[in-house]
């Protein structure tokens, strides 16, 4: 159990919750996972930790509600319960270059970039931060993300702030020496298409860069495969030898297809959930 | 005196047709009459061998012989004596190759149901008033188990009445292990698993939900800041082999971890109101031949399978299964395709499973196993048209514990190695037992390495 401490909402779909979570909050590492699991009979679902503090052994993690569970959490309130909370998963994420690093969140990703950006900038790096939205109001935690980075860039895809255009179209001019200037590595976060666009757009760059898979997972302790990605021709665990990965050795196509696996059942589980009482605590 | 009856009394069972589309329980177990009418046919040996075949040697006619003069708690107390999980045993041991086979009377007859009679008379205790088992655990040493699987359920047990506190982390929501996760309600009910669960709770063991050792607290935390004097890893062999033939990644394939979890753990078959689905097609195939695989392909049928299928490279008699559980199969329509080897899972143009190739095999010598090794009839592919493909061929101990541990010695096969003849890791005051030493093996001798360790460690705190 993690007893909520704060709830902040972000955009209409997404709210941060700063939970109360000693063991995970002292093991957390830039670029891990927790899995929650919010009522009985419920999916374990998995977030990632954006920012962890020790000393006060809270836990912030970002969720956009796009199904049934998602939803379930985002009806949570202060001093309520996450029913299962178990983490830290996954590889904490390695930053092998020094110098230029530029994070590019899209969505709940650019909250992810709060704790690993501000320990790369307190290693030394020079540290750029590429949010991007739809439009201005679902740019999330631009204040928070000032202060992690030292360049914070924002782009929307109408031109509402910052950039006018997608992050590949700002990340591209800062390949060619604009702005913050040319990457020496470059980490993306986000939904699958913003990845692969990011992914590309590096590519024979020599632009070193990681994405974080997202596949569906079930246990996060290696034990059933679900989360089985292809990187460089190898099959992974994204639970255990991810999330993050070297995107230009990812078979997206794989990892979107296997990503739809259940839109059907997603679909009827989401619709029960919409046109009955949300009951969190029973099924 | 004991009675001459050639066959075993048959154990009641639900009907195949009805069963095979729920999870009510398929072995109703026997009644008072059936039990002592069995145990009348116990010769109650001078050198009982049926002993020799038990892992934890159960003092076997002693219970059988209780059970025939109907003192009922007395063998309840002889078989919890030597095996803590009688209940679950009772149910899922393979005793046909273990103390049934050994039984004198199996050489003339059929031996005497001594599962049976195990599981009659642990679910006897189970429906007696509670009695009070509360022990005074005053000891100061605490002792860690990691891993709640049958091993390390009864680790603590064992410690919890030898006085020591005892906390158990497991890395799943619910404790059990494969008890939980892997083996289906058809077969061993979650309320026997609730009920010994229950009873350590009320030894006063703590039992400690989503902790990964490892990932949540490492092991020199648990042995250090935390106080723990003494560990006990019980992690099991929970990580899933793929085979690594062309289209393992494609939609609706599976491995039966996977499949199992959904239902087993997560309840995916009362979707949509649990919340997590599993995707059964019309047919499906389920690749090998162990527990493991004819849980799954019952599981398939009971969560709208049409078709159920095993494929096996190998022949029926290299099956692996429990004798009971392959009838039970083959009762509830399961087909089997012996000599039969997948080389590839085919998909449809949006990446779902359509078909699986395979090739016909035909015995060879034998291999290291001792088994005949099965070779590819050249030219013999062929495709089964099938919807889901779900693999069974075997777990293997999960490195999360090694990756972050310093000290701990494994094997090429993952597994943890301990000193010859005891339960003592490479490092100081750690033990393990169960399938996290041996690899995937059985719930009997998980439980019993699990006993043995907790008197090894119950030595090392003394000395
Ligand atoms: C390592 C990792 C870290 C993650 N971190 C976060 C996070 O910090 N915040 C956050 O909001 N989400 C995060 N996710 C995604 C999150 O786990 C899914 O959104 C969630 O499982 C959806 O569950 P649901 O029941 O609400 O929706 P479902 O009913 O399961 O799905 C609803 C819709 O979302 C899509 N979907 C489902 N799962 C995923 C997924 N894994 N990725 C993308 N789309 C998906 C489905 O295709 C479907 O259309 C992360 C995923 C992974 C693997
Ligand atoms: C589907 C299936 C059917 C089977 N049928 C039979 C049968 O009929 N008869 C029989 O005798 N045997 C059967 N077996 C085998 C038997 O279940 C196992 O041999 C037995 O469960 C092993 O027990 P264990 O305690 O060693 O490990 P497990 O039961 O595997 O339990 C290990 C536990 O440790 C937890 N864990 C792992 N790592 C960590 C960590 N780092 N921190 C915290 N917790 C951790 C896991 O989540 C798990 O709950 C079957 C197995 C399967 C999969
Ligand atoms: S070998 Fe068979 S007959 Fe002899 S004591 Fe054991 S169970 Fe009874
Ligand atoms: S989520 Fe089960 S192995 Fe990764």
């Amino acid at each position: 159990m993690a007893k909520i401490l704060e709830k902040r909402p972000l955009t209409p779909i997404t709210k941060l919750y700063k939970v109360d979570a000693p063991l995970v909050a002292k093991a957390a590492k830039p670029g891990q996972f927790v899995i929650v699991r919010v009522r009985d009979g419920g999916e374990r679902i998995p977030l990632t930790i954006a920012d962890y503090d020790r000393d006060g052994g809270t836990l912030t993690i970002v969720v956009q509600e796009v199904g049934t569970t998602t939803r379930l959490l985002g009806q949570l309130e202060v001093g309520e319960e996450i029913l299962d909370l178990v983490g830290p998963l996954g590889m904490p994420l390695e930053i092998p270059v020094e110098g230029h690093i530029v994070g590019i969140g899209g969505g709940f990703g650019a909250a992810a970039l709060l704790c690993l950006m501000r320990e790369l900038r307190r290693r030394g790096d020079t540290t750029t931060i590429i949010n991007g939205a739809r439009e201005k109001d679902l740019l999330i935690l631009n204040e928070e993300l000032t202060e992690v980075c030292d360049n914070l860039e924002l782009c929307t895809d109408d031109g509402s702030a910052g950039f006018h255009g997608f992050v590949t179209e700002r990340l591209a001019q800062l390949i060619e020496g604009d702005g913050p200037g040319r990457p020496d590595m470059v980490v993306a976060i986000g939904p699958m298409p913003m990845m692969r666009a990011v992914t590309e757009t590096t590519r024979g760059k020599d632009i070193p860069t990681l994405v974080s898979l997202d596949p569906l997972m079930i246990d996060g302790t290696g034990m059933c495969g679900g989360c089985r990605v292809t990187v460089n021709n190898e099959v992974k665990f994204a639970c255990v030898d991810g999330p993050f990965f070297d995107a230009h050795q990812v078979d997206f196509e794989e990892a979107v297809r296997r990503n739809k696996m259940y839109v059907k059942q997603e679909a009827e589980s989401k619709d029960r959930t919409d046109c009955r009482k949300l009951a969190v605590g029973q099924v | 005196m004991p009675v001459k009856r050639v066959d075993k009394t048959p154990m009641p069972e639900r009907d195949a047709v009805l069963r095979s589309h729920d999870f009510g329980e398929v072995n109703e177990g026997y009644g008072i009459a059936h039990a002592q009418f069995e145990a009348e046919r116990c010769l109650r040996c001078q050198d009982p061998i049926c002993i020799d075949g038990c892992p934890v040697r159960v003092p076997i006619p002693d219970f059988v012989h209780k059970v025939a003069s109907g003192d009922m708690r007395g063998a309840a107390e002889v078989l919890r004596s030597s095996n803590p999980l009688p209940a679950v045993c009772g149910r899922v041991c393979p005793q046909e190759v273990q103390c049934e086979e050994q039984c004198s009377v199996g050489i003339r007859f059929k031996p005497v149901a001594i599962g049976y009679l195990e599981r009659f008379v642990a679910d006897w205790e189970m429906a007696q008033p509670p009695i009070d088992v509360t022990v005074k655990l005053d000891r100061a040493e605490k002792v860690a188990i990691i891993g709640s699987g049958p091993a390390g359920l009864v680790c603590a047990g064992e410690l919890a009445r030898l006085g020591y506190p005892v906390t158990i982390f497991e890395a799943l929501h619910a404790p059990g292990g494969v008890l939980r996760y892997g083996i289906p309600e058809f077969r061993l009910p979650k309320d026997v698993l609730d009920w010994e669960i229950d009873q350590l709770r009320k030894l006063g063991v703590e039992i400690v939900c989503n902790v990964i050792i490892g990932k949540t607290i490492t092991m020199d935390e648990l042995m250090g800041e935390m106080g723990f004097s003494a560990v006990f890893i019980g992690t099991g062999a929970g990580l899933p082999s793929f085979m690594g033939i062309p289209g393992e990644n494609l939609n609706g394939v599976y491995s039966a971890n996977e499949f199992l979890t959904r239902v087993n753990l997560m309840r995916a078959n009362d979707f949509p109101n649990a919340d997590t689905p599993v995707m059964v097609g019309r047919r499906v195939a389920v690749i090998g031949a162990g527990n493991t695989a004819m849980d799954t392909v019952r599981t398939a049928l009971r969560v709208g399978a049409e078709q159920g299928m095993i494929v096996y490279r190998r022949s029926d008699q290299e099956m692996t299964a429990r004798v009971e559980e392959h009838h039970h199969a083959i009762e509830e329509g399961v087909e089997f395709h012996w000599l039969t080897n997948p080389i590839e899972v085919l998909g449809d143009e949006d990446g779902w499973v359509s078909g699986l190739k395979c090739v016909r095999m035909e015995l060879g010598e034998p291999d290291a196993s001792g088994r005949a090794r099965p070779v590819p009839i050249e030219g013999s592919e062929f495709v089964m048209p099938v919807d889901n493909v779900v693999l069974s061929i075997g777990n293997k101990p999960n490195p999360l514990l090694l990756q972050t541990t310093k000290g701990l010695e494994s094997n090429k096969w993952g597994c943890l190695v301990v000193h010859d003849g005891s339960s003592e890791t490479s490092r100081e005051h750690v033990f393990a037992g169960g399938d996290a030493v041996t690899g995937a093996a059985t719930v009997i001798l998980a439980a019993g390495a699990g006993k043995t360790a907790a008197q090894e460690i119950h030595e090392d705190l003394r000395s």
